[in-house]
């Protein structure tokens, strides 16, 4: 009988790069900062780690296929590295492996790098490219935002919700990402913006307007995994632990059965359930003290705050422009900018939000630190498109 | 066996370019195109070919008959998307007629509509229905007279024995190298002759000729004609005709220069089923095809045309019309401008061949899965039933996806992607009996479409592959469109 992931694997430390449009930087750059910050937190010797997942999404423009880049890039000594790619979720499947493999007792130290360098594609937004043989000639024409702004039309069409208090709620996200992001010297952009500035930008793919979407960023995120023992041998005193690991991954269901009305994440649902049993939370919404969610899109962040039972189903407008998820609200979501503002470097992403909960229970984010929240954080990272993909629930804690 | 037409059918895209439109954007440089500048003129969307206009009027023309009674599928156009690649035989594909057919493409001539239509009967009396198709999507050079006069277009007719809603009373071709227009081969564009010269030597000599060999060879008096077709763009000119020809002025029919423009090859037979949607039984229908010769088929309407049940044809796109005034857009969609694309437009949009024949049912004639054991409709058709309650493996047949009745479930419209005709409008398109796509909307008005709007698939092109010439079809879902006029 599976036991799950709970308490097996702590974190001995984390590192991230900046993130932006880094015009000085080459991916194995980013890569050494971010690396130099975690194995500096961690506070070991390099050679102690024995093996290294790599997360990049977009290959065909970046390092290239394989471990090798990120085994180059840090002269790691002829150990495994592979490279894991699960589209805007990649950050959190090495996170996976490099997890899974201290609790399986294959290694007591294991690494986990994301890095995507996006900024050397000449797209402002991600990179127009070809999706397959055969999907290439039957898949709509569709983007990124305007697959993520059909939640829109669905979710009002089945909570008979009007156009503008949609919109509305959608605009207090992004201001509330901007102001968090703000405060955040890492963050891609560090702008504050009103409501009437996101809501008078121009449309990207109705309803999404500029302010709706998130940044296209370089960047590079890793952390250093050991077992809670080898952590404490280190002198780690306060410990933060992985309290859940899930992923749920679309079957085809929600693309082509008629069950799903589209208005909703089934995946999200589905891994957030199965990561609160995991964790042994029962009500997420006293229990968790922050989130970090896939807010590639507004609307996308806003669907997941029910999709991750915290606000009643057809009422996340509500809780959002209370300001529940606001940084001083009940549960502070994005504290740290989020994709909106943190950025949004693909193979980085999930490993950024860790790193964010991770500085919060160590008390460590600065002024953006929330001292009384609940001392567990979840992350919530998304790939793909509502109609099918991929998402990865950790929820951490310390221990 | 009395052989004529069994159906009929039409499609005239639902742009209309105004022709004062294009004068305003010309007439510095040509401002005899004032003579031109009335009325309006159908163009194809950028994602309609030759091809695709020829699916949608068969679709038109085959509703209520059984597909697999048709034996042969003839495809007439000078606009074809592919010199060496059956034209016809892509559209066979997407009409799901079977691979036991003959097919055929003819073109070389604005008479290859009505050269075909003779074909095609002369066939049929063999037994079998033959399709008979003809499409156009004319380019023409910017700030030309044929700019202005030209039209994008298809008709399509089932021919065949037992019982027509229209006989062949009998038909009469004249050969005869008269270049009014040629485009030769490697050419984009057409270059005309004279237009006196055209009208005095070859359309008032010529087709007056045919005609009355026509008459002599059928015993017809032409006094008896109840509707005179003839296609020529040219004002007055028909008149003329048919007073030479001694038909009666009565009977000739508009030539549709004022609504769609003059669809080349197809234009005769478009104007041969507008006249059937209006004829009484017992009805005489002259039409002649003009091109280095003239064609002249005599068709007399039987009782059954009274019968016959009411479909889009020529009336119906002819309401169905979106009134167009950006001349700059016609010019993008028809490649007559270098536009800036952007760097969206740049991917690589290879086509494997191999793929697209194993998958063709799919692709070009939308065939999905129903799953045999739990009756769940699926897109694509799969190894294993997409119902969650089922996943049987092995169990599905073909089902045909391109008539069933749909509805928006999702939708967007989509400025940052590349279209050639943006915003991209697309969405989730659940259809009523199951299954659902993600599907491309086209001829779609973003700000009209909503969630539970009716949609209708439509054959389009999805992509052209520049870099290798290569053209690639699949559907699209039209928002707010159940076919009708």
């Amino acid at each position: 009988m599976a036991t799950g992931i709970r308490d097996k694997v702590a974190i001995l430390g984390m590192g991230c790069s900046k993130f932006g449009e880094r015009w000085d930087s080459e991916a194995d750059d980013l890569i050494v900062e971010a690396f130099q910050e975690a194995i500096g937190d961690a506070g070991i010797e390099r050679n102690r780690i024995e093996a290294a997942w790599l997360a990049t999404a977009i290959e065909e423009m970046h390092v290239g296929k394989s471990g090798i880049p990120l085994a180059v890039a840090l002269r790691l000594p002829y150990i495994p590295v592979t490279r894991v790619e699960n589209y805007c979720a990649s950050g959190s499947e090495a996170f996976r492996g490099a997890v899974y493999a201290v609790a399986s007792g294959a290694c007591d130290v294991a690494l986990a790098l994301g890095v995507e360098k996006l900024k050397d594609t000449g797209y402002g937004g991600l990179p127009q490219r070809s999706r397959g043989v055969l999907n290439s000639m039957y898949w709509a024409n569709l983007s990124a935002p305007g697959s993520f702004a059909q939640l829109a039309s669905a979710y009002r069409a089945k909570h008979g919700k009007a156009k503008e208090d949609l919109k509305r709620a959608m605009a207090h996200i992004s201001v509330k990402s901007h102001a968090n992001g703000a405060k955040n010297p890492k963050a891609h952009l560090r702008n504050e913006v009103s409501a009437e500035t996101v809501l008078g930008a121009p449309i990207v793919a109705e309803p999404l307007g500029l302010y709706d979407c998130c940044g296209v960023s370089d960047g590079a995120a890793c952390a250093i995994v050991a077992t809670p023992e080898i952590a404490r041998g280190l002198g780690k005193r306060d410990l933060v632990a992985v309290k859940a690991l899930q992923l749920a991954v679309s079957n085809g269901t929600e693309a082509q059965h008629a069950s799903w009305d589209g208005s909703y994440f089934a995946t999200t649902r589905i891994a957030a359930k199965r990561a609160y049993a995991e964790a042994g939370i029962k009500d997420p919404r006293a229990e968790l003290g922050f989130i970090e969610v896939h807010d590639c899109f507004s609307v996308t962040e806003l669907v997941t705050m029910e999709d991750l039972h915290i606000s009643p189903v057809g009422h996340a407008i509500d809780d959002v422009l209370d300001g529940f998820y606001d940084a001083d609200g009940g549960i502070p979501c994005q504290i740290d900018g989020g994709l909106k503002c943190f950025g949004h470097p693909i193979g980085a992403s999930g490993l950024r939000m860790i790193y964010e909960i991770y500085l919060q229970l160590l008390g460590r984010a600065g002024p953006r630190q929330r001292n009384d929240a609940q001392p567990l954080g979840l992350t919530h990272n998304l790939g793909g498109f509502p109609h099918q993909n991929v998402c990865s629930i950790a929820i951490l804690g310390r221990s | 066996m009395e052989t004529g037409i069994l159906s009929f059918g039409a499609y005239i895209p639902r742009l209309r370019l105004q022709r004062k439109a294009v004068l305003e954007a010309n007439q510095w440089l040509n401002p005899g195109l004032r003579g031109l500048a009335s009325g309006e003129r159908a163009i194809a969307n950028w994602d309609e070919d030759a091809v695709t206009l020829a699916v949608e009027a068969a679709r038109d023309c085959l509703s209520g008959f059984d597909r697999g009674a048709v034996r042969g599928l003839f495809l007439a156009s000078t606009s074809f998307p592919f010199d060496d690649r059956q034209n016809a035989g892509i559209a066979a594909e997407a009409l799901n007629l079977g691979g036991d057919l003959s097919a055929l493409d003819m073109g070389g001539s604005q008479r290859a509509g009505t050269s075909g239509l003779i074909t095609a009967l002369q066939a049929a009396g063999s037994g079998g229905a033959n399709l008979m198709l003809a499409a156009e999507k004319r380019r023409a050079k910017a700030a030309s007279p044929q700019e202005m006069t030209y039209g994008d277009g298809a008709a399509a007719l089932l021919v065949g024995g037992g019982a027509p809603v229209a006989r062949l009373i009998g038909s009469h071709s004249e050969t005869v190298d008269f270049v009014d227009h040629y485009r030769a081969h490697g050419s984009d564009f057409d270059y005309a002759w004279e237009e006196r010269w055209i009208r005095d030597e070859g359309y008032l000599k010529l087709v007056p000729q045919a005609l009355k060999a026509l008459f002599a060879k059928t015993g017809v008096d032409p006094r008896t004609i109840a509707h005179l077709c003839l296609p020529m763009a040219m004002p007055r000119v028909s008149a003329s005709i048919a007073k030479i020809a001694g038909i009666p002025e009565a009977s000739l029919r508009d030539n549709l220069q004022a609504k769609c423009g003059e669809v080349g090859a197809a234009h005769p037979l478009l104007l041969l089923i507008h006249a059937l949607e209006q004829a009484k039984p017992g009805e005489r229908i002259l039409i002649a095809g003009f091109g280095q010769g003239v064609d002249a088929l005599l068709f007399e309407a039987t009782g059954l045309l009274a019968k016959f049940a009411p479909r889009r044809g020529v009336a119906g796109s002819l309401k169905r019309r979106k009134e167009e005034t950006n001349y700059q857009r016609y010019l993008a969609f028809n490649d007559l401008v270098a536009i800036e694309r952007g760097l969206r437009a740049e991917v690589d949009k290879q086509t494997a061949l191999s793929t697209l024949y194993r998958k063709r049912k799919m692709l070009l004639g939308l065939i999905g899965g129903r799953c045999t054991a739990c009756g769940t409709l699926q897109f694509p058709k799969s190894n294993m039933c997409v119902n969650p309650n089922c996943n049987a493996v092995g169990t599905q047949e073909d089902q045909p996806f391109a008539d069933l009745s749909g509805r928006v479930m999702s939708y967007t419209s989509d400025n940052l992607t590349y279209s050639p005709d943006p915003p991209q409008v697309y969405g989730m398109v659940q259809f009523e009996e199951g299954g659902r796509m993600m599907a491309d909307f086209t001829d779609a008005d973003p700000a009209t479409v909503e969630v539970g709007m009716p949609v209708r698939m439509v054959f389009r092109i999805k992509e052209v592959d520049n870099a290798r010439g290569f053209t690639r079809y699949f559907w699209k879902a039209t928002p707010g469109d159940r076919g009708e006029g």
